[in-house]
């Protein structure tokens, strides 16, 4: 399938995208859990919206 | 569920969290399928195997600038309706389309040196692209750069606006000038000039670059509301103590 002379840099290409790809998802995934954590600090110090809806509710 | 319920923050939040597992099974299958049909496509007759490169190159290069697009949409819905989900939703594209430029830039690199016998060639395609990717991290380091959030949506819409003048000049410039690029073989007149065999696989991939991407922006802009909101309360924290 993968027998051309050229064939390392069709895997390059795969690699490489499939790494950024992951590092999107990893990078978004653990932004989501900082910010969920920082809301919680602010409301377990009494720091609350108006609206009085918290992390629990998202 | 109407547009308009959208454009609530809390709204959004709410139906993100019920459609983003959706959208990411459904782009993870769809990624699976267009990677076996990908590697089971034949070799080219003239670019042997190379023309897998096609099948990630490809999609990645029409989704940054689809997402340019985007932004720009969104660029006006900041500058017109001063709606803040607009700049939420152009300030999370930003850092997925450079992700993708890159992608189309580095793939479309790779995909030359055994084609081209050249890495880079300062030609007007692949230049007007590095200057979308240089745009990305301009806007991305604007938005980090200026506190207020209002005046950095603000100049970030306007800068993106101007930008969005680059997008006609990366689709022609095959057209209008002498390069190594390959003109268009599936948006053009007359339909695709590409074989069934190579076409499917690229549209199925395409397809789920995209979803790809609709999935990580719904997530990013879920990340932004809930950055803003911390913040906002850290003002009142602050403003709190000082009183």
């Amino acid at each position: 399938m993968l027998s051309s002379p050229h064939a390392s840099f069709v895997v390059m290409s795969y690699a490489l995208a499939t790494a950024v790809v992951l590092i999107l998802i990893v990078w978004i995934a653990i932004d989501y859990r900082r910010q969920k954590a920082r809301l919680r600090e602010l409301e377990a110090s009494g720091v609350t919206r108006r609206s009085g809806r918290g992390v629990a509710d998202i | 569920m109407t547009l308009i319920d959208l454009a609530n923050p809390t709204r959004f939040l709410s139906l993100t969290a019920r459609i983003l597992p959706w959208l990411a099974a459904a782009t993870t299958i769809l990624l699976l399928v267009g990677l076996y049909q990908a590697a089971m496509a034949p070799d080219d007759y003239q670019q042997g195997a190379t023309v897998k490169i096609m099948f990630i190159h490809v999609p990645n290069a029409w989704l940054a600038m689809f997402v340019w697009g985007v932004m720009s949409l969104a660029a006006l819905g900041t500058l017109v309706w001063r709606h803040p989900l607009a700049d939420v939703a152009a300030k999370a594209a930003a850092p997925i389309g450079a992700a993708f430029t890159f992608l189309a830039l580095v793939t479309g690199s790779l995909w030359g040196r055994p084609m081209w016998g050249t890495y880079w060639e300062w030609d007007a395609r692949l230049t007007s692209v590095l200057i979308m990717f240089l745009m990305y991290l301009g806007l991305i380091a604007l938005w980090r750069a200026v506190e207020d959030p209002s005046r950095a949506a603000r100049a970030a819409a306007i800068l993106t606006l101007v930008g969005a003048l680059n997008l006609p000049i990366i689709k022609f410039s095959v057209d209008w000038w002498n390069t190594l690029h390959q003109p268009a073989s599936v948006l053009r007149m007359g339909g695709p000039a590409l074989d069934r065999s190579f076409l499917i696989p690229l549209l199925v991939m395409a397809v789920a670059f995209s979803l790809l991407f609709v999935t990580l922006h719904l997530a990013a802009m879920r990340n932004e509301i809930l950055r803003r909101r911390v913040r906002s309360l850290q003002m009142m924290q602050a403003s709190r103590r000082s009183a």
